[in-house]
């Protein structure tokens, strides 16, 4: 489109000098930065720091957590949302609104919170302990954690578009001799997809930067538990600013790699060319 | 397939959606139900589908009880007023859907579910567009896709839910021609909802006219229009003349005119009611109603004119084709006696009628009745 092009909408340059001086100044720059300081260390040193075991175990769990985290939110997610959405039942308003309390709270008191009750002398963690499941200070106190924070991203992004689905649809299905499962299979499921992915998209995001609510509950164990943030905060610590710098400059590459893919997906679930489901059901028979 | 309603009753809190309903449907008719909003009508509708269940009373289907039958196992194509298409399918794949979701032995191989599809794109003359999404399609042809994508499963019986509400006066006029040969081709028992009684009246082999949750009247157009069975049908089936009148040994009296001879029913005090197209100007010795002409309007087709009944001082609508020899009477002031073509008398109401003309039922709009 050409800049001068005519429009009923005022502003055009205004608006759009304001976003690119807004986004250089907040988002750009600074991240900018982080490469350019990574950059004062020759290619050679940054391999070398990224290839570290410890960098690299760090990387793995931060990413490997949030994945599974986000996962699971995106599946357990959508259900609260549905029963948000489809049902009445009383305090279903107090229910509603704690959903959007790890928005609110400090994600420490989140942190110590779960770790004193996974640890092993925890109110839940007395009991888990016993039957050798351990949760504080492992990977999984890290997903559990993240699972708390991601949350609300998936409910809040599903629960709009679940609303709007028309009843109808649910009913010309079953209509048409659909039972539930095809119902939810074949038509629910495809039109919530892209905002699932948004909510997918966001609570991944949100866990890989997590910070405070997992440094509580990860017991932070070099090769085991430890996250690639508090790797790059340890860095900082040791005044390793150009190392810190390289673990962030490669989470960034990461993390915009992969949100970029979700982003791709999430155009493509929403062209409406969810072409695998046309006329290649898979046959269930067999089962009465 | 035959349906038989018997004393169908359905509460929705306070409010008694459906009142002891009978109802009988031939095989292979095509019934409209018709009634204002709030009369019960899609509800009834709902229930013979499975969409809702009745607190009381049976359906049959071929005079067998489906209480216990399933929505997805029932075969009723059912059409919804907003198309409820799928959106994230194709044209095809939404009319295939009720094949494909059948299992093991019933479900055809992929090439005769997609024959089948297209076929029954050819039959609703959407042939080619198969590979359209949904938001590609005309609200008629969406109404279209979801008509074939219903017939996809053969079902026994086809259920519309003010299938045309949605779309505009042209559009929806070419749909229900096209719906009456569908209807011929296929023989498919069918119900439609309704609230437009042109639409009632130019599809139905029979129409039901409902009114707060009671079958006010079911029989043929010609039953319903020219015999109505009480005030209420008669308004609802268009434009309407109240008159207060008298009978009195035969005749119907007028502000001590006699308007027309009466061998009906009613004696003593008494409604008159006339469509403002069944008054002509009566020539010399029929019996016929003085009045003074108004005002005079010109609407294309129709002339309309407003009329008042010199002693009572009450107006009447009158409408006459545009090329009809009576038009040139119709001068503002001038008084005429018009003859009554047609028309019914009930008991008289209440109270007296200062402004007979109730007004005519706008298509597509849904007017709100309080009836005490």
């Amino acid at each position: 489109m050409p800049l001068s092009s005519r429009s009923a909408l005022p502003g055009f340059h205004l608006a759009l000098g304001y976003t690119l001086v807004y986004l250089s100044l907040i988002v750009l720059i600074p991240l900018a930065g982080v490469f350019f300081k990574a950059a004062e260390l020759s290619l050679a040193e940054i391999w070398a720091i990224l290839s570290s075991e410890r960098v690299l175990g760090a990387l793995k769990l931060s990413f490997g957590t949030a994945l599974i985290a986000a996962a699971l939110n995106a599946v357990f997610g959508t259900l609260v949302a549905w029963v948000l959405v489809r049902y009445d039942f009383p305090g279903k308003r107090l229910f509603d609104a704690m959903i959007d309390l790890p928005f609110a709270l400090p994600t420490a008191v989140a942190g110590i919170s779960l770790t004193a009750l996974y640890a092993g002398n925890g109110w839940i963690g007395q009991w888990l302990e016993p039957l050798g499941i351990k949760i504080a200070f492992t990977p999984v106190g890290i997903i559990i954690a993240l699972l708390f924070i991601g949350l609300p991203f998936v409910v809040r992004t599903v629960e709009p578009v679940l609303r709007d689905t028309e009843k109808e649809l649910e009913e010309a299905s079953a209509s048409l001799g659909a039972n539930r499962w095809q119902t939810i299979r074949l038509v629910l499921f495809p039109s919530l997809l892209p905002s699932l992915l948004t909510g997918f998209a966001l609570a991944f995001a949100r866990g890989v930067g997590e910070y405070g609510s997992v440094i509580f509950i990860a017991g932070n164990l070099p090769y085991v538990s430890e996250i690639a943030p508090l790797l790059i905060v340890i860095r900082l610590e040791e005044f390793d600013y150009a190392g810190a710098t390289v673990v962030a400059a490669a989470m960034l590459v990461i993390a915009f790699v992969m949100l970029l893919v979700i982003n791709g997906l999430q155009a493509w679930s929403n062209r409406h060319k969810v072409r695998n489901q046309s006329l290649a059901l898979p046959v269930q028979g067999g089962k009465p | 397939m035959d349906i038989t309603l018997s004393t169908i009753d359905k509460q929705f809190g306070q409010f008694k959606a459906l009142d002891n309903i009978d109802l009988h449907i031939e095989s292979g008719e095509l019934i409209a139900l018709l009634g204002p909003s709030g009369s019960g009508k899609t509800t009834l509708l709902r229930i013979i589908a499975g969409l809702e269940f009745a607190d009381g009373g049976a359906v049959y289907f071929g005079g067998e009880d489906v209480a216990a039958t399933p929505l997805r196992k029932r075969q009723i194509g059912f059409v919804f007023q907003h198309y409820a298409l799928f959106k994230h399918m194709t044209v095809r794949d939404n009319v295939s859907f009720g094949l494909r979701v059948r299992k093991g032995e019933t479900r055809p191989d992929k090439a005769s579910i997609r024959r089948r599809a297209d076929e029954l794109l050819d039959l609703v003359q959407l042939s080619g567009l198969g590979d359209r999404y949904p938001h590609q399609l005309s609200g008629g042809q969406r109404q279209r896709v979801a008509l074939a994508r219903a017939l996809a499963i053969e079902p026994k019986v086809l259920l519309l839910d003010e299938p045309f509400g949605a779309l505009d006066a042209k559009v929806r006029k070419e749909l229900r021609q096209w719906l009456r040969e569908l209807h011929q081709k296929t023989g498919v028992t069918t119900l439609f909802v309704t609230h437009d009684q042109e639409e009632a009246l130019e599809l139905a082999d029979r129409v039901v006219i409902m009114s707060d949750g009671k079958i006010a009247q079911v029989g043929s157009v010609d039953d319903v229009y020219e015999r109505p069975a009480s005030p209420l049908v008669f308004d609802f089936l268009g434009s309407t003349n109240r008159i207060s009148a008298q009978v009195q040994d035969g005749d119907l009296v007028v502000g001590g005119q006699q308007v027309a001879r009466y061998n009906g029913d009613q004696t003593g005090s008494a409604t008159l009611y006339v469509r403002p197209g069944d008054l002509r100007v009566a020539g010399a010795g029929d019996p016929g109603l003085e009045v003074t002409v108004l005002n005079v309007q010109r609407t294309g087709p129709i002339v309309r004119a407003t009329v008042e009944i010199p002693p009572t001082g009450q107006r009447l609508a009158v409408e006459v084709p545009h090329l009809h020899h009576d038009v040139k009477e119709f001068v503002p002031e001038q008084t005429l006696r018009l003859r009554l073509m047609q028309f019914s008398v009930f008991a008289a109401e209440p109270e007296f009628i200062k402004d007979g003309v109730s007004t005519p039922h706008l298509i597509g709009r849904e007017r709100l009745r309080q009836v005490q």
